[in-house]
């Protein structure tokens, strides 16, 4: 059994870096068969707090584009009525036809489309996926490469390469931020979805959206409130109201801030912060074990 | 020599519009025969690539000049690539009319 846990939010700022690298770190001191994944892939930054980890391997993520093959094509204009995204260019009267990469989202419907033979593909890198050794446990991230809009793509690929490298038992997946596209890809199939959620009229806003698409997708989750004393209760009647698993609070901290901004996440840490880790990372393992 | 001027409606007294690939109609405008036609443009609400459809359009009508209030880079490209002049004019209150009888 592998048990999977997003760690997300509507907002982007709540903390889920920091709930994701606290909760793998408490798991780690536990001696769990823990890993890490960073599917922030457009920004992902789990790896910055810990220096010393040591990559071990990596891989490209592709995505296939169109290659038209003028000799063959008629310029019937049937894989542009296909695509979706108006990823291809045909101007039958002066004989052009292209693809933009940039719009192309790889779903093979002009390959389909075509009855002549004229679309063969080529394969167009938009990420990484690269495994760091850190002492016991590993951690790996999904990087988007810069100018690429395939964020769900390298997702996808990410989830894949889990599916069959990954042997760590509980596994931890600090999403991006938002409730788009690329959330939905991170969070579906998991086991458990962390909410990180700061108590201020646009956490809550944003807490709403993502509750709403939990329940869409019907999956087990609960609250972690972060920077706890900011702003006002509100957040806390919404919780009540709708009847979700609270799992702690992490008050607000300027040192933490400042340890955090230093990139070092780990060492120092208030008594009362690391006592709240301590108790979501307990309910987790509960949650696990349960499960087990 | 054909010019296309983006129009808001398919009458020569409608306002210049100053979107390219988002526009409601273009104008064309022969100098040589002196007629204008209008074409609704169907890209308008696609969700994306509307400058580069309508710079396709361009090509297929064989024009050599597009009037507009600008041209997103997509759009730019194609039209360079097929060496049509892009004309910017950014003020307001601009009619068909008034580029029609500048062009004539």
């Amino acid at each position: 059994m592998r048990y999977k846990i997003a760690i997300a939010s509507g907002k982007g700022g709540t903390g889920k870096t920091s709930v994701a690298l606290h909760i793998f770190n408490l798991l780690q001191n536990r001696k769990a068969n823990v890993e890490l994944f960073d599917f922030d892939v457009e920004e992902p930054n789990d790896l910055i707090f810990f220096p010393n980890a040591k990559k071990i391997k990596e891989t490209i993520v592709n995505q296939k584009i169109p290659v038209f093959i003028e000799q063959e094509c008629t310029f019937c204009g049937k894989c542009v009525e296909f695509c979706e995204f108006n990823a291809i260019s045909l101007i039958p009267s002066v004989k052009y036809i292209s693809v933009d990469t940039s719009l192309c989202h790889s779903c093979g419907a002009c390959t389909h489309a075509c009855n002549y033979d004229a679309v063969s593909e080529t394969k167009m890198q938009i990420g990484t996926i690269t495994s760091y050794s850190n002492g016991n446990n590993s951690i790996t991230e999904g990087r988007l490469k810069i100018g690429s809009a395939m964020q769900t793509m390298v997702i996808k690929e990410l989830k894949k390469y889990i599916d069959t490298n990954s042997t760590a038992k509980i596994q931890i997946f600090d999403s991006p931020p938002g409730t788009s596209c690329s959330v939905v890809e991170t969070i579906i199939n998991t086991h458990y979805v962390v909410l990180v959620a700061e108590p201020t009229p646009f956490g809550l806003h944003d807490l709403k959206l993502m509750v709403k698409l939990i329940k869409k997708l019907e999956l087990s989750y609960g609250v972690v409130i972060n920077k706890a004393g900011l702003g006002n209760n509100d957040i806390y009647e919404f919780i009540k109201a709708e009847q979700i698993e609270m799992l702690g609070e992490i008050p607000f901290s300027t040192e933490l801030s400042k340890l955090y901004s230093a990139g070092d996440m780990f060492n120092n840490i208030p008594i009362e912060i690391l006592n709240a880790y301590e108790n979501i990372t307990k309910v987790l393992i509960a949650k696990f074990q349960a499960l087990c | 020599m054909k010019t296309v001027i983006t129009s808001s409606g398919k009458t020569t007294d409608s306002d210049f519009d100053k979107r390219f690939g988002r526009a409601d109609f273009f104008c064309v405008f022969d100098n040589e025969t002196n007629e204008t036609s209008f074409i609704e443009n169907i890209h308008k609400d696609s969700s994306n690539a509307a400058g580069t459809k309508a710079a396709e359009v361009m090509v297929e009508l064989g024009v050599s000049k597009v009037i507009s209030g600008d041209f997103g880079p997509k759009a730019k490209t194609m039209l360079e690539k097929f060496d049509i002049q892009m004309v910017i004019i950014q003020g307001d209150g601009v009619k068909i009319n008034d580029l029609i009888k500048k062009l004539s």
